[in-house]
């Protein structure tokens, strides 16, 4: 994939830089200030820690704000709005008063965006969900931008048969959709409700490194292969020929010379990697293969909404707005942080 | 040439049979998972179960129960859904097929059709406020789940505004064929083709805004002006064209991925009965025989449909030919 390869060969200018702001500098303070003086990408930056604090606060603000347990059904309860007392399971409207409407939003703190199906309180759930969603989509993104880089770097260093074997696997990888192979790993390892014994390892189904893992495993091979192609260009680089004549074993050869040649694509492609994870922790948890009940993400909430879709599209329509937001900051985010590291550099994924 | 199509074939080869072990070896030999279990899905009875063990040979070798499955699977083609022992995983498949191809390709060309036109209207309107108007617009279109805004799609047309003059003309979820009523088919396909491809509409766009930045520094773009050539002549009979060769190998592979069950999420929202409906209903069920036949039906497409990008590539780019 030619269009993804990542070079940074020379020095060049962002608008409105003169050479004299070089003088001096490390390139990480040149791309740190660069990314400061981004307002746009700083403004994603703040509107994604927002949503992350928000959302670890879950806790918070369903003791203390609103009161409401939010992984409880509540089918007989009633909850108090203005003044009055109100069910928070109604019966239907119209002339025969068929069926159970969940309370709609009382734009107060208890069921301020209304109740699911369940009767639980919907707005508690998004940010409990937005909670489950980002230490998912973070944690997978990160395993997988390490594994990949750790694989890469071997690849690219030792080449031959070290290269081929981890290469052609990488591949097969590729090859597979990757929700379809996310659906099958899923399948496979949820389907013994008590889990999997391996060894001295226990696979939990209910447990989020299920998901963490797989969603990790999956999309190794979108950061592997550029990165593997740098670290071929920057192995036959001169300074890389003079710490060999210095006699520098392998492991100062790869980590101190190779390695921070090579961390700047990991950065840039971090933030759209976890955009990347956020959708597809959604679409695996609205397929019911991903975060499993009692616990909600995104994903479920939505997929919990459905039949309530006309309805209450609130329950499905709020952790949609969630997910938007967190990947829309995500993707500013990393066109800043690229924009930052590289005026000229060309590099998108996606998901 | 003829070398080059013929190592991409034999290479074609080996992955397939590769994709078809690592498939058989998640789903059969994933350590403390009972695959005669796993196969009869949700609340077997032991007749099923016993039923499953003999006819794949589960007490026989590895090598010896991944032949039986592959020839349930490629030459006998009579692998039975165990959650519907009506239901033959093969043909069911094939008649899914022509659903997914509808769904796909109305999509496919909208999107081109919108990201080369957003493409160039962001360059062409460069420096004013329609080219970040445009990028932010793009941006959004990434950052939408796909099932999420089918979601949002159906709660419009289907229920809010559904009776205004808007929205009345949408017909209920569901799919009619094409060969029993063309008009149907077509009512019954907009919203989803709206929703599957604007994604890829703002993703196309950005891709295609870049690119045409990128070469309008290029030699032979200040050649074509030098000549005296019209801006509009430039852009489209120039920069246009050479910008197409990522947007072709980009299309042939995003293509590829849907038709092989990335469609999945916008089939599940909008009740269309294809392949990836097919997977999701025997996700729901548990049922692997099923799952396992679309996940390798879906690597296949994928895989076949990066070879021929690969070739189209090399007859466009002769560089990219390896000696």
């Amino acid at each position: 994939m030619a269009d993804l390869a990542y070079e940074q060969e020379e020095i060049s200018l962002a608008p409105g830089e003169s050479a004299s702001d070089f003088a001096g500098r490390s390139p990480w303070r040149l791309a740190g200030r660069r990314l400061l003086r981004n307002r746009v990408a700083m403004a994603a930056l703040v509107l994604f820690l927002l949503i992350v604090v928000v959302s670890f606060l879950a806790p918070f603000y369903a003791h203390h704000l609103a009161h409401t347990d939010p992984f409880v059904s509540n089918l007989t309860g009633t909850t108090k709005v203005d003044g009055k007392e109100v069910q928070v399971i109604q019966q239907g409207t119209g002339p025969l008063g068929l069926g159970e409407i969940p309370i709609g939003p009382t734009w107060h703190l208890n069921y301020f965006m209304g109740a699911d199906e369940q009767g639980r309180d919907v707005m508690a759930r998004v940010l409990y969900g937005g909670r489950a969603s980002l230490e998912i989509s973070i944690g997978s993104a990160v395993i997988c931008c390490v594994l990949a880089l750790v694989l890469a770097l071997a690849a690219g260093f030792f080449g031959r048969s070290t290269d081929a074997v981890l290469s052609r696997t990488m591949d097969l990888i590729w090859a597979f959709p990757v929700y379809l192979l996310a659906i099958s790993l899923s399948t496979v390892l949820l389907t013994k409700p008590d889990g999997l014994q391996w060894g001295p390892i226990h696979v939990n189904p209910s447990s989020f490194w299920v998901p963490i893992w797989i969603i990790a495993i999956v999309y190794i091979p979108y950061v592997y292969r550029p990165v593997r192609g740098q670290v071929l260009s920057v192995r036959e680089k001169e300074y890389v020929e003079a710490a060999v004549a210095q006699g520098a074993s392998n492991f100062r050869l790869m980590f101190s010379e190779i390695l921070p040649n090579v961390i700047s694509t990991i950065v840039v492609m971090l933030p759209l990697m976890i955009a990347t994870t956020v959708l597809t922790e959604a679409a695996l948890s609205f397929l019911s293969i991903g975060v499993q009940a009692p616990q909600a993400s995104w994903g479920t909430i939505i997929d919990d909404g459905q039949d309530l879709l006309y309805t209450r599209p609130m329950v499905a329509i709020v952790p949609g707005i969630m997910i938007v937001l967190t990947v829309l900051a995500l993707n500013i985010l990393g066109d800043g942080v690229r924009d930052a590291l590289d005026p000229r550099a060309k590099l998108r994924i996606k998901g | 040439m003829l070398t080059f199509i013929v190592r991409r074939t034999i290479g074609l080869v080996v992955v397939l049979f590769a994709i078809t072990v690592l498939t058989f070896l998640i789903f059969f030999a994933t350590p403390g998972i009972d695959p005669a279990r796993q196969l009869a899905g949700r609340n077997p009875t032991p007749q099923t179960i016993a039923a499953i063990k003999h006819q794949f040979g589960l007490d026989r070798p590895l090598p010896v129960q991944y032949a039986l499955m592959m020839k349930h699977l490629f030459i006998s083609r009579d692998l039975v859904s165990y959650g519907n022992q009506a239901l033959k995983v093969v043909p069911a498949i094939i008649a899914a097929t022509p659903v997914t191809l509808s769904l796909v390709i109305g999509a496919a060309i909208i999107w081109v059709v919108f990201g080369v036109l957003l493409g160039l209207l962001a360059v062409v309107f460069k420096g004013t406020f329609v080219d970040p108007l445009i990028m932010i617009l793009a941006l959004i279109g990434i950052s939408m789940p796909v099932f999420w805004l089918g979601e949002v799609l159906n709660l419009i047309t289907q229920d809010r505004l559904h009776n205004t003059f808007l929205f009345h003309w949408v017909p209920p979820l569901g799919y009619v064929p094409l060969t029993e009523d063309p008009w149907q088919w077509f009512l019954h396909l907009i919203i989803p083709w709206i929703s599957l491809s604007i994604l890829y509409i703002g993703f196309y766009a950005r891709v295609l805004r870049a690119n045409l930045l990128d070469v309008q520094n290029e030699d032979y773009v200040r050649t074509a002006r030098a000549k005296g050539l019209t801006e509009r002549n430039v852009l489209v009979r120039h920069m246009l064209r050479t910008s197409m060769i990522t947007f072709v190998s980009l299309f042939g592979l995003d293509f590829g991925v849907l038709v092989g069950g990335g469609a999945l999420l916008t089939e599940v929202v909008f009740g269309l009965p294809g392949v990836g409906l097919l997977t999701y209903r025997s996700l729901v069920a548990l049922d692997l025989p099923v799952i396992m036949a679309t996940v390798i039906y879906g690597a296949f497409f994928i895989t076949i449909a990066n070879a021929m990008v690969d070739v189209l590539y090399a007859r466009l780019d002769p560089r990219i030919r390896p000696a």
